[in-house]
């Protein structure tokens, strides 16, 4: 069993032209505990995912991915890797069933001549839908006829049927309502229980406060801080993120 | 299959359109309509529209346009007509010439698209004006005439001709390409990972590449099968009369996506159907020889068929929405 953390992040330091986005950033995210990034908007945290999924490319520092140095140069290659990412704007095909949107990509076939094997997709649909508990109508029904917290569910679902170490998570719940965002929230806190890492990137503190293990607060690409999130508080964490005492406030 | 999911099928609107047109030209029409050879013939009006269509609606199904395929189908047949009459290449060198430079052409139009950002509607509609006017400029730099004729001598005793000539079982050879592709095609878009690459493609290109479909690779394979697929025309035309004209396929690219359209193909891609696609350009083909044996002039083809593709258009709208309202 390798016990290194599923990801591994050493000293990542990235700029464009001259301004730079992310300053000597170190991180662990072990199997089985949710990572929380927070940050004020251009804190970096988009940046962080895009560097850890290969869209971009540190300019300098270490990827470990279970402890393998990693140079992802697109998505794809992360994604070969094991890293699935949850987006905010849910990154489903439209017109097109569950359990299609969950194997796209990676479709189930049978026979010589790639015949999409649709029982045994929907069959897997199912079961993983079980599991992981979320309510959907069928595998069948097309994305169009989900709510949107049906979607995210989806989403949530295919990143945890794919990912072998780590799911992203950037802003998975901001498109939601109330309640789709507690609903939402169990699914992904029984993602713990797969084994598998989770970074989360949230706006919503209180969200953070009942998902994450350890909270890494960002600003302007500085990493401030990294506190195990049952020794803080939302002060400590508010006062983090916006550089003020939280006494002076 | 219950009543509402085939309500729900893309292809449905053109069946019962279909259904209807035939129904109106045996009534109107009659028996010269409903014989063998006015069957044939209708049939393979189709057929020359439907070769074309099917492979555009799956590009369309993936969320672009190719206008350049009417520009292709003359290009390709002039390549195939000088090489054998001028310079003196066998026929299946000049076919498998045609067929290189089309999937060139498509490759080019597919990798612009995808390079460029821009809309296939430009690109394509570029590559029409640069394709015919290459075509139309070689032709007469090289015979000084806009046409070549007497190929018919050449197909005797070439290997390849036989698969783009005659009437196998009695009916010509572009009717059996149609059927053929349609299958195929149809069966690639309905039953492969690649036809739901297709759909996703055209229907979320940014949440297709998200999870690792080769959105790139997807379209412009199809911009090469487009074009492909109008050389074939070509070359079938080129075959049957024995002569290739520059302004040959003129217009093919416009029936092809109004027969995709009536098919239900969206505009906007990520929905439709080859199945349709072949059912558009039936009725394509049954209107325009029907036209000619109710003896009402066919200069009046285009405005039926103008009128045609509004009202499928409305009817598929109408379809879809009921069919997804009563769930």
């Amino acid at each position: 069993m390798n016990t290194a953390p599923a990801l591994s992040l050493r000293n990542i330091y990235k700029s464009f032209g001259g301004i730079v986005a992310v300053e000597d950033l170190s991180l662990d995210v072990k199997r089985g505990e949710i990572v929380a990034l927070v940050g004020d908007n251009g804190a970096g945290k988009s940046t962080v995912v895009k560097i850890i999924t290969g869209m971009y490319q540190p300019s300098s520092g270490e990827i470990r991915l279970a402890g393998e140095p990693v140079h992802f140069i697109d998505a794809s290659q992360s994604q070969s890797k094991g890293v699935q990412v949850v987006y905010q704007d849910l990154a489903l095909a439209e017109s097109q069933p569950v359990y299609m949107n969950l194997f796209l990509g990676r479709e189930k076939t049978k026979g010589w001549f790639g015949k999409l094997d649709r029982t045994g997709m929907i069959a897997e649909t199912e079961e993983l839908m079980r599991e992981l508990n979320v309510r959907i109508p069928s595998p069948k029904s097309t994305i169009r006829k989900l709510s949107g917290g049906q979607r995210q569910a989806v989403a949530i679902a295919r990143a945890t049927h794919w990912a072998t170490n780590l799911v992203l998570m950037d802003e998975p719940t901001a498109a939601l309502g109330v309640t789709e965002t507690s609903k939402a929230e169990d699914i992904i806190s029984g993602l713990k229980a797969r084994d598998l890492a989770i970074l989360i990137v949230s706006h919503s503190l209180d969200q953070v406060f009942r998902l994450s293990d350890q909270i890494c607060v960002l600003r302007r690409g500085k990493q401030i801080g990294v506190r195990q999130t049952k020794q803080t508080d939302k002060n400590e964490i508010v006062s983090m993120i916006t550089g003020l005492h939280a006494s002076s406030r | 299959m219950n009543f509402k999911k085939l309500l729900t099928r893309p292809e449905f609107g053109a069946f019962v359109a279909a259904v209807g047109i035939f129904v109106f030209f045996a009534a109107v029409a009659g028996e010269g309509f409903l014989s063998i050879s006015g069957t044939i013939n209708y049939l393979e009006v189709a057929a020359q529209v439907g070769i074309l269509a099917v492979s555009v609606s799956l590009l369309m199904i993936a969320g672009e346009f190719d206008l350049s395929v009417g520009s292709m189908i003359g290009a390709s047949g002039m390549i195939i007509a000088l090489a054998v009459t001028q310079f003196d290449w066998p026929l299946w060198l000049a076919i498998i010439v045609a067929f290189l430079f089309s999937l060139v052409v498509g490759y080019v139009n597919g990798w612009l698209v995808i390079k460029t950002r821009l809309p296939s509607f430009i690109i394509t509609l570029a590559s029409m004006f640069l394709l015919r006017g290459l075509t139309i400029g070689f032709t007469l730099l090289i015979t000084n005439v806009t046409r070549a004729s007497g190929l018919g001598t050449y197909t005797e005793g070439d290997f390849l001709a036989p698969l783009f000539l005659g009437r196998p079982l009695g009916l010509p050879i572009s009717i059996w390409w149609w059927i053929g592709l349609s299958l195929i095609l149809g069966w690639m878009l309905f039953r492969t990972p690649f036809g739901n690459w297709v759909f996703a493609a055209g229907g979320d290109a940014l949440a297709a590449r998200n999870v690792g479909v080769p959105v790139a690779r997807v379209k412009i394979s199809l911009f090469m099968l487009t074009a492909a697929s109008a050389t074939l025309l070509a070359i079938i035309q080129v075959l049957d009369t024995g002569s290739a004209d520059v302004l040959r396929g003129e217009q093919k690219e416009l029936e092809a996506i109004a027969s995709a359209v009536i098919g239900g193909c969206l505009l906007s891609g990520g929905y439709g159907s080859v199945y349709g696609a072949a059912i558009g350009a039936l009725i394509l083909g049954m209107v325009q020889e029907g036209i000619v044996f109710t003896r009402i002039s066919t200069d009046w083809f285009r405005a039926v068929l103008g009128g045609m593709l509004l009202a499928a258009v409305l009817l598929n709208n109408y379809l879809r929405h009921r069919a997804l309202r009563s769930r």
